[in-house]
């Protein structure tokens, strides 16, 4: 608290309360809330691009095609290309390489994000859709592994992990800027 | 290889722009359905000329469920949120209803409004905009918020529902909701904007109605707590920078947002418009960013994670980004800078003839107050300012209005925002000329361009690019 609202928070005790001994100051801190546990925080995670809090665990692309026959490729096509379809709507997850300069980018896993790690947070976070958190970190890494492979991102023997992942460079990693609004140019 | 040298364009986007359009004109064919002459005031395109042709117009151009809503016009019902009551010839020869010992209460049955879904394959993964067209004064009725959701609606018990504030913080914490009531609260009238809003007009006038075009845009009152207050009870170590936000839905929604931010103006609400808020709106507890596009106001909020670094997640980098003509994107674009648009007269709506019409509309910046509108009747010609309906609040939507005597000519309206920074709400070609033209695929997001209107000397009113 500083002086001045102490200040401040004794006149009005002066003023309405004087001569009472009841005089209540102004609360900073309010007692409210219980202290986190470390087990009710180890339940969360959110992958950075340093990749702190990746779990242990590793895959591999060979793993992941079967995961990903399994568990993804109704929705999200055998080959990665996405479903349209009424009920389903899974984004294309590959290709598009060259295609975010033009009248119809292509924005996929493969040519518009800038990290991999998003990618193990976000499976690991809402995949499969229909079913999201169900999946062990061994089986995110090996689809994380094969997204990737199928994109020509890491090659097929790669092995995905805590170590590997953060290190992958993806193809648009310098594809983004800063937010320059308001525009410059419309001030003329 | 894979498909790089022969890029196919994928289907789910190219056929975005047309699902809406036809789901619009489903909208507007069950409107027509449910509207009675009587309300020709209101002035829905159609209604007064020809309207059992253009149903069945409608029909073939809507095939089955055209047919289906113009068979439903034979036995009434209630529209959503109403109770259909007879209608006595005096209201004042007969006892009306009596009071309900424990009640809720409904709509009138004459009201028919109602949210309209964007037709994305998925249901579960959508949003639904607000019907503009109608609405009065500043706030939206909260059935009828505009909705987003990634991994639909969840169910959450309050009682069970925390709130988890860790990372870079001195004390790790956990609030129950019950905790969270016990703070002192404070209660702000403010905007929500998805940045989304507008995404089909980039490259030609597409949906017809004000609600297709700007009905991603809601206002309530939200009540809550600053998150000032929980970080006084947490602290906050050296070097915080950022907060990320995550969801209890199926989505786990994750948005990392800048500390000065949070420390600005943040509140984590759990009141909208004097009641606990809507289950769409993020029941129990959401955060609330003045002016931030939508999606960084995480709904069925339970944590937040403070951090040196922004956490890159899919919602920040594969998703509301804004790819420019030019192959770059720009990430982290927060702020919904200042916006307008007429919502009487609108697109699909008739005047029925020359004579006075009071035009009035909604004006909002997410960079603090409104400072003045301006209405044009010549499509950015000529200027003229508006009355402000009421005192601009910060971040709030402002209701203006412009009283306007129509001669009978044809005429395109706009309107113009101002906000208290100085910066003039742009054109569409001047956007167009900044971020490219590559829209609505490349460029989807934070289209704030004035909107135009034109009124045919017949007194249609249509979208359109002036
Ligand atoms: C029931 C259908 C369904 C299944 C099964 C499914 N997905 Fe998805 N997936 C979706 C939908 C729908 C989205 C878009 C979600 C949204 O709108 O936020 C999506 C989005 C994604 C994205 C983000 C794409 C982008 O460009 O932002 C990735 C990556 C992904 N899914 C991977 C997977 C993986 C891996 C699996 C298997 C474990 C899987 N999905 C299973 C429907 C599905």
């Amino acid at each position: 608290m500083s002086m001045r609202r102490k200040y401040l928070a004794f006149a009005i005790g002066i003023c309405l309360f004087s001569g009472s001994a009841s005089a209540q100051s102004t609360i900073d801190h309010f007692g409210v809330g219980r202290n986190a546990t470390t087990d009710e925080m180890a339940k969360y995670f959110s992958i950075p691009p340093s990749g702190a809090g990746l779990p242990p665990g590793s895959g591999t692309a060979k793993a992941g095609a079967a995961i990903f026959a399994n568990t993804c490729a109704a929705c999200h096509g055998d080959k990665l290309q996405g479903n349209p379809a009424k009920g389903i709507g899974g984004d294309r997850l590959i290709g598009g390489r060259g295609t975010l300069a033009s009248k119809t980018p292509v924005k996929t896993v493969e040519s518009y994000w800038p990290y991999a790690t998003t990618l193990f947070d976000y499976i690991k976070r809402a995949m499969p859709f229909d079913s999201p958190g169900s999946l062990k970190d061994d089986e995110v890494y090996s689809l994380v592994a094969y997204i990737l492979s199928e994109a020509k991102v890491i090659k097929p023997s790669e092995t995905m992990d805590a170590k590997t992942l953060p290190k992958v460079e993806m193809p648009n990693r310098d594809g983004f800027v800063p937010d320059p609004r308001p525009e410059l140019q419309l001030y003329r | 290889m894979n498909s790089d040298d022969k890029v196919v364009y994928d289907d789910k986007a190219r056929h975005m722009a047309e699902q809406m359009v036809m789901a619009e004109q489903r909208h507007i064919a069950q409107r027509l359905q449910e509207d009675c002459d009587c309300k020709d005031g209101m002035f829905p395109r159609h209604v007064i000329s020809s309207r059992r042709g253009f149903l069945f117009a409608a029909g073939s151009l809507v095939g089955a469920a055209g047919a289906a809503s113009i068979a439903r016009a034979e036995s009434p019902k209630a529209p959503p949120g109403a109770v259909l009551y007879d209608v006595p010839d005096d209201p004042t020869k007969v006892q009306g209803r009596p009071v309900a010992d424990e009640s809720y209460g409904t709509r009138s049955q004459f009201e028919t409004e109602v949210r309209m879904r964007y037709p994305t394959p998925n249901e579960n993964t959508s949003w639904s905009l607000t019907p503009l067209g109608k609405g009065l004064g500043n706030i939206t009725p909260s059935g009828l918020h505009f909705e987003r959701h990634h991994g639909g609606i969840p169910t959450i018990d309050p009682a069970r529902h925390n709130l988890l504030i860790h990372g870079m913080v001195d004390r790790p914490m956990t609030f129950s909701m019950a905790d969270i009531k016990r703070l002192p609260s404070v209660t702000r009238k403010h905007f929500i904007e998805c940045s989304g809003n507008g995404l089909t007009e980039w490259n030609k006038p597409t949906m017809k109605t004000v609600q297709g075009t700007h009905g991603l845009l809601s206002t309530s009152e939200w009540t809550g707590v600053q998150f000032a207050t929980f970080a006084r009870e947490t602290g906050l170590k050296e070097g915080a920078a950022w907060v990320l936000a995550e969801g209890a839905d199926a989505a786990v929604m994750t948005r990392s947002i800048p500390m000065e931010k949070m420390l600005k103006d943040a509140l984590i609400v759990y009141g909208q418009n004097g009641e606990a808020i809507r289950p769409e709106q993020g029941y129990p507890l959401r955060l609330l960013l003045p002016g931030y596009e939508g999606n960084t106001h995480i709904k069925w909020l339970r944590r937040l994670q403070v951090s040196d670094k922004p956490f890159m997640t899919r919602e920040e980098t594969s998703k509301y980004t804004d790819l420019l003509g030019d192959g770059k994107a720009r990430i982290f674009t927060l702020d919904m800078e200042a916006k307008s648009v007429i919502t009487f007269p609108s697109g699909d709506m008739k005047l029925p003839g020359p004579g006075f019409y009071n035009i009035t509309g909604l004006a909002w910046t997410g960079r603090g107050r409104v400072q003045s509108v301006d209405v044009s009747l010549d499509s950015g010609k000529t200027w003229y300012p508006a009355r402000l309906e009421s005192v601009p609040e910060p971040m709030c939507t402002v209701r203006f209005s412009f009283p306007w005597m129509w001669d009978g000519k044809a005429a395109v309206l706009q309107s113009r925002c101002i906000d208290e920074t100085g910066y003039v709400q742009p054109t569409l070609k001047q956007l167009i000329a900044i971020r490219g033209d590559n829209g609505p695929f490349g460029s989807v997001y934070h289209l704030n361009a004035i909107q135009s209107w034109a009124v045919s000397a017949a007194g249609d009113v249509t979208n359109v690019h002036a």
